[in-house]
């Protein structure tokens, strides 16, 4: 049996209608193991203007890098309060400001548990103009295991910083999305 | 340990592209750059769950949000979340929002010249149940006009967004309405390639929950990528 895939559209200009009151700009509840990280950010269009009207969903490990779905089978600590899930809209000048734990590593593609991933936040943004989401991650800055991660050395070396916050004076963690131009962030299929 | 399968990409020109000029907004929203294939793992694999305690039992009825009811056709909206493969999607999130019957979101940034419902708001949520079935009680929206080009009007639609199992799933769609002209002349619309994927947008009427002298039910089946069959399952389908 083989159904047809339902069609992505638009979220349209008025998305918070839908995603405001369930907001999640806090995703790790007060007791969750991990070092605690801000992430702020925001986002350009191809004329440098930012983008009011976007939101941005983050799914992450724990600080332990365990997921919290039963296709993990990783032997990790799991935390009873810890889901994992982000969302955040944008502001009205682009801007957008997510708190979290910074995740543990995580089994790589072929599940080995030598080969982990570097620690990443996964990423799907939906916005008025983008007829789908678009993917893509979130990685730490000073973190040797980036030099290894096997999604990072996918991506063309020039284009990989694009992918990996920078650490602001204040300590909180800047990642700007870039939709076009000569910083435009990697975006991925899979 | 090797990670769960992974989830089937998308049949040839059933998902837009991300720039479509005859909608304006993608020109400079869309990347530029090919995006970058990745294999899918554990990260991608999973996803939030999540279940009844998210969701608060009166969230499927868009009517009873406020003191009054909303002025409008009342309406019914049903079907199932399933994957590629037929099977259901249970206990996931659905999440829709709308326009009220003239036309108007309850938002800041319409201004479109029709009146708000202080009696609608245009947001509910549920969860599927066991069987991946949904649904809401709510009004039919308005078209309503927009900027993209001279005499834009978008069909009248609800915005639907789907958390599946894995974020590999997730996925926000819009329903409409049979028989709407407007279909016709709606970049949003025909930025599906695939002509029966596009035709897959447009819910059917609902004679069977249509309730007499109530309301009237449509019907909009949602499909999420579906994963690719295991060894183990290849074998079954041979026999
Ligand atoms: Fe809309």
């Amino acid at each position: 049996m083989s159904l047809l895939l339902t069609a992505a559209q638009t979220v349209g200009p008025f998305v918070s209608i839908g995603f405001e009151t369930t907001a999640v700009p806090d995703v790790a509840p007060a007791g969750i193991a991990g070092e605690r990280v801000v992430i702020t950010g925001r986002i350009f269009d191809g004329d440098g203007l930012p983008v009011t009207d976007a939101v941005l969903e983050t799914w992450q490990a724990n600080s332990f890098g365990k997921y919290a779905h039963p296709d993990d089978a990783q032997e990790k600590l799991l935390e009873d309060n810890f889901r994992g899930f982000g969302r955040v809209l944008a502001d009205a000048q682009g801007g957008f400001r997510l708190a979290t734990v910074k995740p543990g590593k995580v089994a790589g593609p072929d599940g080995h548990p030598g080969r982990e991933q570097a620690p990443h936040i996964t990423v799907v943004i939906f916005m008025r103009g983008l007829l789908k989401h678009l993917m893509t991650r979130i990685y730490f800055p000073d973190e040797a295991a980036n030099a290894a991660d096997p999604v990072l050395n996918l991506v063309p070396a020039a284009r990989r910083g694009t992918l990996i916050a920078a650490k602001s004076p204040d300590g909180t963690l800047q990642w700007n999305v870039h939709l076009q131009g000569p910083q435009e962030t990697v975006f991925f299929d899979y | 340990m090797s990670n769960p399968n992974p989830y089937r990409k998308s049949y040839f020109n059933t998902q837009p592209d991300f720039l479509f000029p005859a909608y304006r907004s993608t020109v400079k929203r869309a990347p530029t750059q090919p995006l970058v294939q990745i294999p899918q793992t554990l990260s991608e694999i999973t996803g939030p769950l999540f279940c009844a305690s998210d969701v608060a039992d009166s969230e499927w009825d868009l009517t009873a949000q406020h003191a009054g009811e909303p002025l409008g056709e009342r309406m019914f909206v049903s079907g199932r979340l399933l994957d590629e493969g037929g099977r259901p999607v249970p206990n996931a999130l659905v999440e829709l929002w709308q326009a009220n019957a003239a036309g108007r979101y309850k938002h800041p940034v319409d201004n479109h010249d029709a009146p708000l419902d202080p009696n609608f708001t245009g947001a509910g949520r549920v969860l599927t149940d066991a069987q991946g079935n949904y649904r809401f009680k709510t009004i039919k929206p308005g078209a309503y006009p927009w900027r993209n080009h001279y005499n834009a009007w978008r069909p009248a639609h609800l915005h639907f967004s789907l958390f599946g199992q894995g974020f590999a799933q997730r996925l926000v769609t819009q329903m409409y309405f049979p028989g709407d002209p407007l279909l016709a002349f709606d970049p949003m619309y025909l930025s599906v390639p695939d002509d029966k994927a596009r035709a897959r947008l447009v819910s059917s009427f609902d004679w069977e929950n249509t309730q007499p002298e109530y309301a009237i039910a449509y019907r909009f089946d949602i499909i999420l990528r579906g994963r690719d069959a295991t060894p183990m399952e290849t074998q079954e389908n041979k026999k």
